[in-house]
């Protein structure tokens, strides 16, 4: 028996040749908010589902609330609460129907069923439309209703699979209150799922993110954002390699990166070294065509550990297509 | 036991709520009833059946229409599947054989109503059914045909990625089941080699055992018939859990 809610240990799942998630191992303490961050295909998802028992792991090891998940299935089962990235509520029931499946499926007695269900579905404020059919629901108004059920059965651990994807930002930062609160009030352990740097950064305690089914950095938000040097400094310029050369020289610098486009900074007290730097490019004839300085966020921790932005204009698609699978009928 | 009746309280609500589905199903036995039924019964002439034609085809159609229902009920697993709601169910610290023998059970229920329906509809047009007992016995065939019939359903849907299949099975499989089980003739009056073949067939025994409830007289011995239907029923529910318990979403 580990005493942490959940211990993973050299992950693995291929399908196929294909590695979707490659020698995961990370704690996560009781209580804590844990996140998994990274890009589409990261192995996020993949990662939740041997977690929840729905899917075997091809090697490793894990312990959800101290329970083997190769070994106790059913007592894994019991102690999780789990929102599925895509929906899977019966849109032919209600609201209070779908909850009353769940309630019956996790054997909770009837004297607290009802109390219970009605509780929960005033929490996400659904205690109105209860006798509703879900298929009459948005989109936001379902993602409530699957958070409200996985919390149904009291479980000790709740995964989310990316809460709020496809949400308005308004229904968005509600969720996030929401589950502040549920982690806060009553000491559920979170481990969510997310491509949002916001939401990661907003939720959780200690992110991992994770690119290609591994982890590359694993840290407090402001750890991470403090690991890569101070503030950024970006200068999109057409001859960037050129503008390499002349900053390079520069005192002070963290680090220097070039991408895509352009070439980040990483340095601190950047505000007074911007004029420098323009000076330096002017002088050796290196266009500039913009310049800009912000206080580094996980986007750029994700940009300086893999060399990518994080790709949200996929996402953009993705949630596209969810919210059309969702209105399909 | 309360996980069962959990998953059948779904299903027979979903059913219930789902009226036009309801009146659909109906159309096609009905149509058949009154086609075949008026239509042949002055031409056809079965020996032995008081009833004439009409009367003959009434538990066939009956039959046909728990056929239907069940074999639809159960690949309806794929819908969930589909629409992620069968996740909701397997994540649950519950058995995978409690989760289909509920579905099982919900679908044989919902065939038992649409083939009661018939029932009723017979009556209107003037079956005349020969005693209680025997309608008990007839209702206790279409139960059986429910659930043996809903499990293989299952079977199918979980091996199944998508509703794609569904016209194969339905074509290949289903519509032969119902065309061979003496549901609209008599089996006294087929060529040999088309005898066996409705022998084989379990829904055969089914129709028989309905006839003998409702009319009162079957070709076939109603005790071999419950004997034939129990076994293929607990095959079915056998092969159906084994296929469902490595159902992958
Ligand atoms: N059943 C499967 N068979 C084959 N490949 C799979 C299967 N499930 C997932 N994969 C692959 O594994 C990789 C990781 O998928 P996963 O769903 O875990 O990603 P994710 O991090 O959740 O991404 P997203 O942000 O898009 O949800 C992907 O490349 C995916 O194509
Ligand atoms: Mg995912």
């Amino acid at each position: 028996m580990k005493m942490s809610a959940i211990t993973v240990k050299d992950l693995t799942k291929k399908f196929g040749d294909f590695t979707a998630v490659n020698n995961l191992s990370f704690d996560i303490e009781k209580g804590e908010v844990f996140g998994l961050l990274g890009p589409n295909g990261a192995g996020k998802s993949t990662t939740m589902a041997m977690l929840s028992t729905m899917l075997k792991p091809s090697s490793g090891q894990a312990w959800v609330n101290g329970y083997d998940i190769l070994r106790n299935e059913d007592e894994v089962r019991k102690s999780i609460g789990i929102v599925f990235q895509d929906p899977s509520l019966d849109e032919e029931l209600t609201a209070y129907e779908n909850m009353d499946f769940h309630a019956r499926l996790y054997r909770i007695p009837k004297n607290e069923r009802q109390k219970k269900i009605t509780e929960l579905l005033k929490l996400v404020e659904l205690d109105e439309k209860k006798d509703n059919l879900v298929k009459t629901y948005s989109g936001g108004m379902r993602r409530r209703l699957e958070i409200a059920r996985g919390l149904l059965h009291e479980p000790k651990v709740l995964f989310l699979d990316e809460p709020t994807l496809g949400l308005d930002p308004q229904t968005r930062n509600h969720l996030w209150d929401y589950i502040h609160r549920l982690n806060q009030e009553k000491g559920i352990t979170i481990i969510l799922t997310t491509h949002y740097m916001e939401e990661a950064d907003k939720l959780c305690h200690r992110i991992a993110i994770i690119d290609k089914g591994q982890i590359i950095a694993l840290d407090t938000s402001e750890k991470l954002k403090n690991d890569i040097g101070g503030d950024i400094i970006t200068i999109v310029s057409s001859e960037k390699d050129n503008l390499y050369s002349v900053v390079e020289s520069l005192p002070g610098i963290n680090n220097i990166e070039v991408h895509d486009s352009s070439i980040t900074i990483g340095l601190h007290n950047a505000e007074k070294h911007v004029a420098q730097i323009v000076n330096m490019a002017s002088e050796s004839g290196v266009p500039i065509d913009s310049i800009s300085i912000h206080k580094p966020t996980l986007e750029d921790v994700f940009l300086h550990f893999t060399g990518r932005t994080i790709r949200e204009e996929e996402a953009t698609g993705k949630e596209q297509m969810r919210m059309m699978q969702r209105s399909r009928k | 036991m309360d996980i069962v009746y959990t998953l059948w309280l779904r299903s027979v609500k979903r059913y219930t709520r789902s009226k036009s589905r309801m009146v659909g199903s109906l159309g096609m036995p009905v149509f058949l009833l009154l086609v075949l039924g008026f239509g042949l019964n002055s031409v056809v002439a079965i020996p032995g059946m008081e009833q004439g034609y009409i009367g003959f085809i009434i538990p066939g159609i009956i039959s046909m229409s728990v056929l239907f229902t069940s074999v639809f009920a159960g690949i309806q697993i794929i819908w969930d599947k589909q629409f992620g709601f069968l996740k909701e169910t397997l994540v649950a610290p519950v058995s995978r054989l409690e989760i289909m023998l509920g579905q099982t059970f919900g679908g044989a229920t919902t065939a038992l109503i649409q083939g009661l329906m018939i029932f009723v509809l017979s009556l209107l047009i003037g079956l005349e059914i020969s005693s209680i007992p025997g309608f008990l016995i007839a209702i206790v065939f279409m139960m059986l045909i429910g659930i043996s019939f809903t499990a293989f359903g299952i079977a199918i849907a979980s091996r199944m990625e998508d509703m794609h299949g569904f016209q194969l099975i339905m074509n290949f499989v289903i519509f032969p089941i119902f065309g061979l089980s003496g549901a609209l003739f008599p089996i006294e009056s087929l060529p040999g080699w088309v005898r066996y073949l409705t022998l084989l067939d379990p829904l055969t025994y089914g129709v028989e055992g309905i006839r003998y409830g409702l009319l009162g007289s079957s070709h076939i011995d109603p005790a071999i018939c419950f004997v034939i239907l129990s076994g293929f029923t607990i095959l079915m529910v056998g092969f159906g859990s084994y296929l469902f318990r490595k159902i992958s979403i």
